[in-house]
């Protein structure tokens, strides 16, 4: 009787043991979740300015503890906030000032075609070619300003993206305070 | 009798109609200025077609539609223009928008207009005839008509709503319109019946309209049985009795869901003024290039005026002589137009309505309280939404859960914020948190697009490097192969390249050169013909007559060049 309930037992575990190892096959998780899903916060502007070389990199190093989540300037306070929500994390205020949207622009006059922000640009939003005029496709920009320093000449500013009709917000509305009677 | 049907909620707010409506409608002068703004429908911005210092005649195209949603713009008066640039806009926020700036010479001028017969036109012509023609819904949310006048390929068309109810306080311009030019509105209805094909027709126009009513009817009677499906519809006098999707529950009693387009229910809705303008445009020739405005509120003479397009507000409304306390104006009713920041912002196709404001019409809100969840702005919202609940949420910042209490189901019609007893500007709040999700949306398009053209950047990076390393390590196998056989050539070689030991390396580039001219000469040999040595006397003979002929032929040809590509 005793040796019946072992060998029930003992047939239970191999039988669920090799389910269980069937199991950590065949469903078997390809990379981090977690990164996916911090990455999918960030703004992708692949600035670098968290100093990781990208952002997957930096979700990466924010998932296995390594880096501060207030470490983005693009996502600014709204995209910490995010993270410290996702992450169970304390919301901590950003290491460098906010910056409004920006986009480059390459003067037309001082560009000598060098191609150097061409290879700079991560995101291919700068056309030309050697010894051609450069410039810079603005709906694509996304105001890293990594193309910035390559350039010889100096002929790239950030230019603010101004408010128009299509990306203008209403505003919260003012809650007067008055004082009590 | 056609039996109507009720929508939930709704508030009775005063009218205010009568004053504007005692005089017929009359045509504003001519502006010193005309600014026509470009982007004056939903969808695509039209682009410039005039530059400045161009001559323009009165409806001339100056802005070409982009895209399918989207539609044309037209110089309203004959002039010159003078700008293609940026000018203030009819919006809340002040700011300036792509507009065309047209000094007229003051002789109205039409381009040559045609008129022509829809009838015999394929119902695809007609929708571009629409478009290019600038018709647009001018009930206000300037959506282009001739993309609404396609049937539902599964669901058969079986109302028609044309929509004359003109819900709004103190608007009396689709009232006057109908009262009239009531057979125009009705052939103009024609139009989109015979584009949709529906079963029925039904013009919807509120019960404190009844000159409307009566002219509308007159005019469905008096054009006969080619309109018998026809029916004026008299709906009782509710705000936002208007709404499209009101309009539709009450007269048909179906219900629009958010997901669905209404003629997926069979049903489609325009405004009495949209019908009137594809009338216009399509039986005269002539584009949407005025529109009736209502000028009323804190002035001497409220009237309604037809108005050209591109009218600064400030200027048109002095001829309805504001009073001494005006101090702005209102675009729209007063549920739910806004305040124009900027006097000189243009009359466009959905100005429907001018108010003179003043403090004494329209005083100032008392401080908004809190909620006590008093539920008035459910029992009130016409859409069934829990405004209370959005509110909360929107003030909260929490845009996920406003869009769970379906946020953008809301209609800013303002009945919540009429009613609530705490004042609170229910409908700014809503506005904040869809303009907030909708530059969330942009955003988060903008961040994937980046994301994927990094990915992309990197991986033809990479590309690009495994290309050029296996290129490099076939040309060092070439390399290496060909010292290889250098050497081996030099060890064969005559006893020069043996006697000559210092000159190793020189040797073997020599050995390289020769061996490469020895390949080039054999690969020359290889693609000769072979067959051209060693003939017999018959064949050359042969070659040579054929040669003979040929020169010949090229002669001939040189003087009269072949017909070539007959039997093609």
């Amino acid at each position: 009787m005793m040796l019946a309930a072992l060998a029930v037992m003992a047939l239970g575990a191999v039988i669920l043991g090799a389910a269980l190892g069937y199991a950590s096959i065949k469903f078997k998780v390809e990379g981090d979740p977690l990164v996916e899903k911090i990455e999918s916060l960030l703004p992708q502007t692949q600035c670098g300015q968290c100093g990781y070389p990208g952002c997957r990199p930096y979700a990466e190093a924010i998932s296995k503890g390594e880096a501060e989540i207030n470490l983005c300037p693009p996502g600014g306070a709204e995209g910490v906030r995010k993270l410290a929500d996702l992450l169970g994390r304390e919301a901590k205020p950003l290491e460098a000032e906010e910056k409004p949207k920006q986009v480059a622009v390459i003067d037309e006059n001082t560009c000598i075609g060098c191609t150097l922000c061409i290879q700079a640009c991560p995101v291919d939003a700068i056309v030309g070619a050697a010894k051609q005029l450069h410039t810079v496709v603005g709906p694509l920009c996304t105001g890293c300003e990594l193309c910035l320093p390559p350039c010889p000449v100096e002929c790239i500013a950030m230019a603010t993206i101004p408010e128009t009709v299509d990306n203008w917000k209403w505003k919260y509305p003012v809650v007067e305070v008055r004082k009590a009677a | 009798m056609l039996q109507l049907f009720k929508f939930k909620g709704g508030v009775k707010p005063a009218t205010n109609k009568t004053q504007s409506v005692t005089l017929p409608i009359a045509v504003a002068p001519l502006p010193s200025r005309l600014a026509v703004p470009l982007h004056q429908s939903i969808g695509g911005t039209p682009r410039p077609i005039v530059q400045p210092g161009d001559k323009v005649l009165k409806g001339q195209k100056i802005g070409e539609a982009d895209g399918w949603i989207s539609s044309a713009v037209h110089a309203p008066t004959s002039g010159t223009v003078i700008e293609v640039g940026l000018y203030p806009a009819a919006h809340p926020s002040g700011l300036t928008a792509p507009s065309v700036v047209i000094e007229p010479d003051g002789e109205d001028r039409w381009i040559e207009r045609q008129p022509v017969d829809y009838k015999s036109l394929e119902p695809e012509t007609v929708r571009e005839l629409l478009r290019e023609a600038g018709v647009v819904g001018l009930g206000g949310a300037v959506f282009p008509s001739h993309a609404k006048t396609q049937a539902s390929k599964s669901v058969p068309m079986e109302e028609l709503v044309i929509n004359g109810a003109e819900c709004e306080p103190y608007i009396t311009c689709d009232d006057l319109l109908m009262r009239e030019r009531a057979e125009e509105v009705v052939r103009g209805a024609g139009i989109f019946r015979d584009l949709l094909k529906p079963k029925r027709v039904l013009i919807g126009i509120e019960d404190n309209k009844p000159e409307a009513i009566t002219a509308m009817t007159a005019a469905v009677k008096a054009l006969g049985s080619e309109f018998a499906e026809f029916q004026v519809v008299p709906v009782p006098t509710r705000y936002p009795a208007g709404g499209a999707k009101q309009l539709i529950r009450v007269l048909t009693g179906k219900e629009v869901p958010s997901s669905k387009r209404s003629t997926d229910m069979g049903v489609q809705c325009f405004n009495v003024a949209t019908a009137y303008t594809a009338w216009r445009a399509v039986a005269h020739g002539e584009p949407v290039i005025s529109r009736l405005v209502t000028l009323t509120g804190n002035v001497g003479e409220p009237r309604n005026w037809e108005v050209l397009i591109g009218t600064p507000m400030g200027e048109l409304l002095h001829i309805a002589g504001p009073k001494a306390d005006t101090d702005g104006i209102i675009m729209g009713g007063p549920m739910m137009g806004f305040l124009v920041p900027d006097p000189k912002a243009p009359v466009v196709k959905a100005t429907n309505c001018l108010i003179a404001h003043s403090p004494a019409l329209f005083p100032p809100k008392p401080p908004e309280m809190p909620c006590i969840r008093c539920g008035s702005c459910a029992q009130a919202c016409p859409h069934e939404l829990q405004p209370f609940e959005m509110y909360w949420f929107s003030r909260a910042k929490n845009f996920g859960k406003t869009q769970e209490y379906a946020l953008f189901d809301c209609i800013e019609c303002g009945c919540c914020a009429f009613v609530c007893p705490s004042r609170i500007p229910l409908v700014q709040y809503f506005r904040f948190a869809k303009s907030e999700i909708w530059s969330r949306e942009r955003e988060k398009k903008a961040a994937d697009s980046a994301k994927s053209r990094f990915e992309f950047k990197q991986l033809r990076e990479e590309r690009d490097k495994a290309e050029k390393a296996e290129k490099l390590a076939k040309a060092a196998a070439a390399q290496a192969a060909k010292a290889a056989a250098a050497a081996a050539g030099a060890a064969n070689a005559p006893a020069e390249a043996v006697t000559v030991p210092a000159d190793d390396a020189e040797a073997a580039k020599k050995a390289a050169i020769a061996a490469a001219l020895e390949r080039a000469r054999a690969q020359r040999a290889q693609a000769e013909p072979r067959n051209t040595e060693q003939l017999t006397p018959e064949q050359q003979a042969q070659i040579d007559e054929i040669e003979a002929r040929r020169a010949q032929a090229g002669a001939t040809a040189a003087v009269e060049p072949p017909e070539t590509g007959k039997n093609s």
